[in-house]
């Protein structure tokens, strides 16, 4: 193969990473804002993604609801906003005070119950989201970027620097922060810890939506996709939990990752690749590229 | 030779100097204290000799030996025990299983022969139990022997954490704020085992603690710290009277010069 | 109330302090025993899938339930464990040495990956065992000529001494062979815990820095603990290789890892029993949600079969339940009513209320 024709195909596979790789970011992201608020971990991230993607759905095919996309879109966002904080309400709460492993086995049991949901309603044959811009690519000096790859990117980045500007200068940001690194001592300065919490869930809740419709808008999704989240938190750690630009990195880094390591090695070294990718930072940087854990004071 | 001799200690952590060119000697069978105000930097000392932070310069010999580049839990086996400040039991066992953990730098069976409870893991276990059960006696646990730790009233635990460190049958105990969070009539008992401590084990008592009253009746040599660096050493009473103590104690413009 | 006199340190070196206990356990087992003579094939087999469980729960129990070591991937020593047993007995070894032999694999492995895994602790730990099980997976079909890639591989049937052992042919063989096994190492399990090694695992798992003080390696200590799980688990996937009979990777999948940690968390962490009350719970509960399912149709008509996933789902539910009202598991729950019977009618509500921990994070920024 010519040398330029080679360097187009990676150049193409890099593309494709980059905005695989920024779905697994927003999950990623998800993740670290509630780790962020309370050192909470939900591994029903993916499944959240994976709801949100279906509510759209829902709302917005023909056949459905048939609501515009445009409509369609902030609509299930709102939703899963408020399916996140009733999320938080109802259940999460009440492991307040409890180890964290606790809420490591409630957020997988509730990852289960979403996919039941999920597949009692919409079945679990993939579905495709209509969307205005399917299809449409565009072209530039030899390489094809799809519209949807391009959306992907782009709104993964502003969200990124929008979340990361709301914890580093808002008051509820800050509070938040503050209240992941001592719940009692902030609770008595008058944070209101508890509502910070289901804030960051619905937040959570709702930029899972996000990357769930960018995630249907370049394939079908059916109720399993959820399983995405595995990743995604792999990325997250390999950010180093509780660092929104560590996560999108690390999504970044895997999304790119993967299609290289799939072009050159067999396939079943491709899949393992994020994973491998995520064990050694943990064994040279066990906190992650952007770590943040210190030692425990005594 | 003394038995613990601390040269030129420093930790910085990032740009704060937590502890400052420290020097100290701590002589075999003394009871020496540390004061001085919050963030003096007394627990972290502590913390550097029982290796749980790295010093930045300095070394530490116990026994002539340089424990500077020890770990953390080779400490235990040289002689030296520690509590914590804000008590670190293990909640979830028994107080008589905590003070059984403190044997372990004795145990002389590996898990092979613990799996297979052998005659030899028996034999060990009483021997363990016997000296626990000294320890028992001498801090009055007798009625908690079998309680968990989690419910335990707050005073009880602080003087579990104190059997647990006797348990490892130490040569140089470190007490790190014996009395906070004590009633007087439990403190009182905490200056009574100190000195027994000192007398009837022959263990010498490095401590750091808060309550004068408690470090003027125990201690025989005091040494305060403000700052990460040494003001005075000597005994409680020439201390107490030191200019720069009493200024770094009351924060008067002296302290920062 | 029963008060027990103690007249020597034995007694509480003892695995149990009265002989009431010890008669219980023997009742237990006899029955256990004379099951092949008392149910069908259908129920004995069952019995001994509910060993294997409770088997490879016991395994995942020291991790999690005695180091605090939460582990989402072991299910990869399960694999281990079966493929490794499979392997060697396809290869002409004997069942009394591939067995061993696949349980020390495991373990093996599992310190092995232990040992820079301990540096990582709660959260990172839990997700670093997820990647080693996928990784694993993937090996499983990588390495076809050994573990028959996609299409599986076969557990031989087990003979000693000429006498067989076959998951079918001589089924109560089979259990009782299981029953032994597992019985053998429940009694390693325990005298374990009454041991300076199982102490310092608990040391370990409550206060890290504590332990250190005391002179125990926290690293080796965790890497010992992640090692006996993982070889246990490993015994109990040699095991299930040999009762499923004809397997490939998707046995061992994500599922599995998260059944077993329901076994543990539902049955009452840091408690051996726990891990038999869980298997008895995971292993029954889809024979349960059966029959529920045949009576709901009978009655009503409704066909709850056309509903998939309802089995996950129910599981789910009920693991949601035990996290948030009884988070100490089935045996917790036992042991709480057991003490209301024995100090009746002195119990109070409070006696039994849960200690909070506040959150006080490690991290500084």
């Amino acid at each position: 193969m010519p040398m330029a024709a080679h360097l187009m195909e990676v150049l193409q596979l890099l593309i494709g990473g980059l905005a695989n790789g920024c779905i697994y970011g927003l999950v990623a992201l998800g993740f670290v804002l509630i780790y962020k608020a309370s050192e909470g971990v939900n591994f029903a991230q993916g499944d959240m993604m994976m709801l949100g993607a279906f509510i759209a759905l829902g709302l917005g095919n023909e056949g459905q609801l048939g609501l515009s996309f445009w409509l369609a879109v902030p609509l299930a966002i709102a939703l899963m906003f408020g399916i996140g904080w009733t999320v938080e309400r109802v259940v999460v709460r009440q492991l307040f005070g409890q180890p964290q492993f606790a809420l490591v086995i409630l957020t997988i049991a509730m990852g289960f119950v979403f996919r039941f949901i999920a597949g009692s309603i919409w079945g679990y044959s993939p579905l495709v989201l209509e969307t205005p811009f399917a299809g449409v690519n565009l072209s530039l000096g030899g390489v094809v970027i799809s519209l949807a790859d391009l959306i992907a990117i782009v709104v993964t980045l502003v969200l990124t620097v929008a979340l990361w500007a709301f914890f580093a200068f808002t008051k509820v940001g800050l509070a938040a922060q503050a209240s992941s690194q001592n719940q009692m001592a902030s609770y008595i300065v008058g944070v209101p810890v508890m509502k910070i919490n289901a804030l960051t869930w619905g937040l959570s809740g709702a930029v899972a939506t996000v990357a769930g419709v960018l995630y249907a808008t370049r394939g079908a999704i059916d109720p399993n996709i959820g399983l995405l989240g595995i990743k995604a938190f792999a990325a997250a750690v390999i950010g180093g939990l509780g660092s929104l630009p560590g996560a999108l990195l690390g999504g970044l880094l895997i999304g790119i990752i993967e299609p290289i390591a799939g072009r050159y090695a067999p396939g079943e070294l491709a899949i393992m690749s994020p994973y491998i990718l995520m064990l050694v930072v943990l064994v040279t940087r066990p906190g992650g590229l952007f770590a943040q854990i210190h030692m425990k004071k005594v | 030779m003394s038995l613990l001799e601390v040269d030129d200690l420093a930790v910085h952590f990032g740009g704060v100097k937590a502890v400052d060119g420290v020097s100290f000697s701590v002589e075999e069978g003394e009871v020496f204290a540390i004061i001085g105000p919050n963030g003096a930097g007394k627990s972290t000392i502590f913390n550097l000799i029982s290796r749980i932070y790295q010093p930045t310069h300095g070394t530490i010999r116990f026994d002539g030996q340089d424990i500077t580049a020890l770990k953390a839990h080779d400490i235990a086996r040289l002689g030296i025990a520690r509590t914590f400040q804000n008590i670190e039991l293990f909640d979830h066992s028994t107080v008589l299983d905590n003070l059984l953990m403190g044997r372990h730098t004795h145990r002389a069976t590996n898990f092979v022969q613990d799996i297979l409870h052998l005659p030899s893991v028996r034999r060990e276990e009483r021997a363990h139990r016997r000296h626990v059960e000294e320890v028992i006696e001498f801090l009055e646990l007798e009625a908690y022997r079998e309680k968990r730790i989690e419910g335990l009233p707050y005073g009880v635990r602080k003087v579990i954490e104190i059997g647990r460190a006797l348990a490892i049958g130490p040569r140089l105990i470190l007490l790190d704020e014996p009395a906070s969070g004590l009633s007087v009539e439990e403190t009182q008992d905490v200056a009574f085992w100190i000195e027994d401590m000192r007398r009837d084990m022959g263990l010498t008592v490095l401590m750091v603690e808060h309550d004068m009253g408690l470090v003027a009746q125990v201690s025989d040599r005091v040494l305060a710290v403000a700052n990460g660096r040494p003001l005075a050493l000597g005994t409680a009473a020439e201390v107490q009277a030191d200019r720069h103590v009493q200024a770094a104690y009351l924060g008067s413009p002296e302290a920062a010069a | 109330m029963r008060v027990v006199f103690k007249k020597s340190y034995d007694r509480d070196i003892d695995l149990h302090e009265h002989w009431l206990d010890r008669a219980k356990i023997a009742v237990l087992l006899a029955v256990m025993a004379a099951l092949p003579f008392l149910v069908g094939n259908y129920y004995l087999a069952e019995a001994a899938n509910t060993l294997i469980w409770a088997l490879a729960g016991m395994g995942l129990m020291i991790a999690v339930g005695h180091t605090g070591q939460v582990s989402l991937g072991h299910a990869a020593f399960l694999a281990i464990g079966a493929y490794t047993d499979a392997g060697l007995m396809n290869a002409g070894m004997p069942f009394w040495i591939a067995f061993p032999v696949a349980g020390l694999a495991a373990g093996l492995f599992g310190a092995v990956i232990a040992i820079p895994a301990v540096r990582l602790s709660g959260i990172y730990l839990a997700i670093a065992t997820l990647a080693v099980f996928v990784i694993v997976e993937e090996l499983i079909i990588m390495l076809e000529p050994i573990t028959g890639g996609v299409g599986g591989t076969m557990a031989p049937s087990i003979s000693l001494m000429g006498i067989s052992f076959d998951r079918y042919g001589a089924l109560a063989n089979f259990y009782w062979l299981v029953l032994g096994i597992v019985a053998l190492v429940t009694w390693g399990y325990a005298n374990l815990m009454r041991s300076p090694t199982g102490r310092s695992f608990l040391a370990v798992r409550d206060s890290e820095v504590s332990a250190r003080s005391l002179g125990i390696n926290v690293t080796r200590t965790k890497a010992l603990a992640f090692g006996l799980s993982a070889g246990v688990t490993g015994l109990g996937g040699a095991l299930m290789g040999h009762y499923i009979g004809f397997f490939n990777y998707e046995l061992f999948s994500i599922f599995i890892s998260i059944n077993l940690l329901l076994v543990v968390t539902i049955g009452g962490l840091g408690f051996i029993q726990g891990a038999f009350l869980g298997a008895i719970l995971i292993t029954g509960m889809p024979q349960v949600i059966a029959i529920l399912r045949d009576t709901v149709n009978a009655s009503t008509g409704i066909d709850l079969a056309s509903l998939p996933g309802i089995d996950t789902m129910m599981f789910s539910v009920l693991l949601i339940g035990f996290i948030l009202f009884e988070p100490t598991g089935l045996y917790g729950r036992w042991l709480k009513i057991r003490t209301w019977f024995e100090i009746f009618p002195l119990a109070r509500r409070d006696m039994f209320r849960r200690h909070k921990t506040y959150l006080k994070t490690e991290r500084m920024r």
